[in-house]
């Protein structure tokens, strides 16, 4: 190796390469055996559980996170479900009273009409009954008026009193025809 | 001193532990770095908070994991992931002392092939050892393609037995050697500011080109001090996934 032979050359009784110095082997390798083994022991023993421990917990816990917001989600969405369904049940429970009411109200309603025109039509046929006696009554008035009537015009004629019978029926005759 | 490339390479005593069979181990500088690294590391995955929203140090040390954890599942089967703390171990300390070792006047304790090697032989005995435990005897089936011809399969048998071996040395060489090369081509065009600015005014503008390069030579020793230690890494799993499924 040219470097070998250019230190030898500077130094001349100096060792030739410290890489392969053979006194040199035994120190480094009781050195490198403490140095090994004790590095080995505390990266065994204490550092890789440690750190591994701390990824597995950050691991866990943002699995835990997310499993939490999954069921939170879950929760309001079924609580969202159960507010839809309550809304639509409130909603046809409203209207089912509405009918309910609306209906009620209808047959009062019908109900009052019947009762009004019931009353109405009793009024009315009283007053229908009240027209036909007034008109009976009316009616025989003028019987009685026309045969007076009758009597009376005939008496003026003729100067007899003509008989009340014959001329009830006359005037019933007309009055009929 | 300063325009000697291979200094940075130096192994210093810092002070002596003990002896082992007459062999002096001491603590180096080498050392020094290999446990900055792993305080480095070990504040940069214990330090940081454990918030559910994580900040900026602790993004770092969960995007480490959460990278080396599917490199390994990617590459090796959600079986590879008991050798998740060696994998992370081995990407960490090799792409954090790389990272330190770009500081200038650091040491790159990667740099030295006794460390790679001794590395190296870890994941290599790991494998070895793990799949003769996990499949006994069917391990070697490794070594044996399905759908080979008799007559050429003595030849790949040899072929697939010399690169398992050959394994533990392009692993630890491809990582040693990038981290060498890339801190002398570093300290060579470093070294050139300084001593064309040593020239007077006309080395001062020569000196820019250099200084340019170190920039962009930088830039990319960062960009190979990761892609090494996740080629070292993706490797080890590669190897691990023999172990764990032998047959191709």
């Amino acid at each position: 190796m040219a470097t070998t032979a250019h230190t030898a050359a500077d130094g001349g009784h100096k060792a030739p390469f410290p890489p392969f110095q053979k006194d040199t082997f035994a120190s480094q390798l009781v050195s490198l055996l403490v140095a090994f083994v004790a590095l080995y022991l505390i990266v065994s023993r204490i550092a890789l559980p440690r750190v591994g421990k701390t990824i597995e917990d950050r691991q866990a816990a943002i699995e835990g996170d997310l499993a939490a917001a999954q069921k939170l989600k879950d929760e309001s969405d079924n609580a969202l479900k159960a507010y839809e369904s309550e809304l639509a049940a409130a909603r046809s429970r409203a209207q089912a009273i509405g009918a309910e009411t609306r209906e009620k109200l209808n047959a009062a309603s019908e109900a009052e009409r019947k009762a009004l025109e019931d009353k109405l039509s009793v009024k009315l046929a009283e007053a229908e009954k009240t027209i036909a006696s007034t008109r009976e009554t009316a009616m025989s008035n003028v019987r009685g008026i026309a045969a007076e009537a009758a009597t009376a015009i005939v008496q003026r004629l003729t100067g007899v009193a003509p008989d009340g019978k014959a001329v009830a029926s006359a005037v019933d005759a007309s009055l009929k025809g | 001193m300063a325009a000697d490339p291979i200094h940075q390479f130096e192994i210093t005593k810092l002070f002596t532990i003990g002896h082992i069979g007459g062999q002096e181990i001491a603590f180096t500088n080498s050392s020094a770095y290999m446990f900055l690294s792993v305080a480095v590391i070990s504040l940069l995955m214990l330090g940081t908070g454990r918030q559910l929203i994580p900040g900026r140090m602790q993004s770092v040390a969960e995007l480490s994991y959460e990278f080396v954890a599917s490199t390994i599942r990617s590459t090796a089967g959600s079986e590879g992931m008991k050798f998740f703390p060696l994998i992370f171990s081995l990407f960490m300390f090799i792409m954090i002392s790389n990272f330190i070792g770009i500081i200038p006047y650091t040491f790159t304790v990667s740099s030295h092939l006794i460390v790679t090697v001794a590395l190296a032989l870890v994941v290599f005995f790991t494998v070895l050892f793990y799949g003769l435990y996990k499949n006994g005897l069917k391990f070697f089936k490794i070594f044996v393609p399905s759908g080979v011809p008799i007559a050429i399969l003595p030849l790949v048998m040899f072929i697939e037995v010399l690169s398992f071996f050959l394994r533990p040395v392009s692993h630890s060489v491809r990582l040693f050697a990038n981290m060498l090369a890339g801190h002398i081509a570093l300290k060579v065009f470093a070294s050139f500011i300084g001593m064309l600015g040593a020239l007077g005014f006309l080395g001062w503008a020569g000196a820019v080109l250099p200084l340019g390069l170190t920039m962009a030579l930088t830039a990319l020793e960062l960009l190979v001090a990761f892609l090494q230690a996740y080629v070292f890494a993706i490797l080890t799993c590669i190897y691990l996934n023999d172990a764990l499924h032998p047959g191709h």
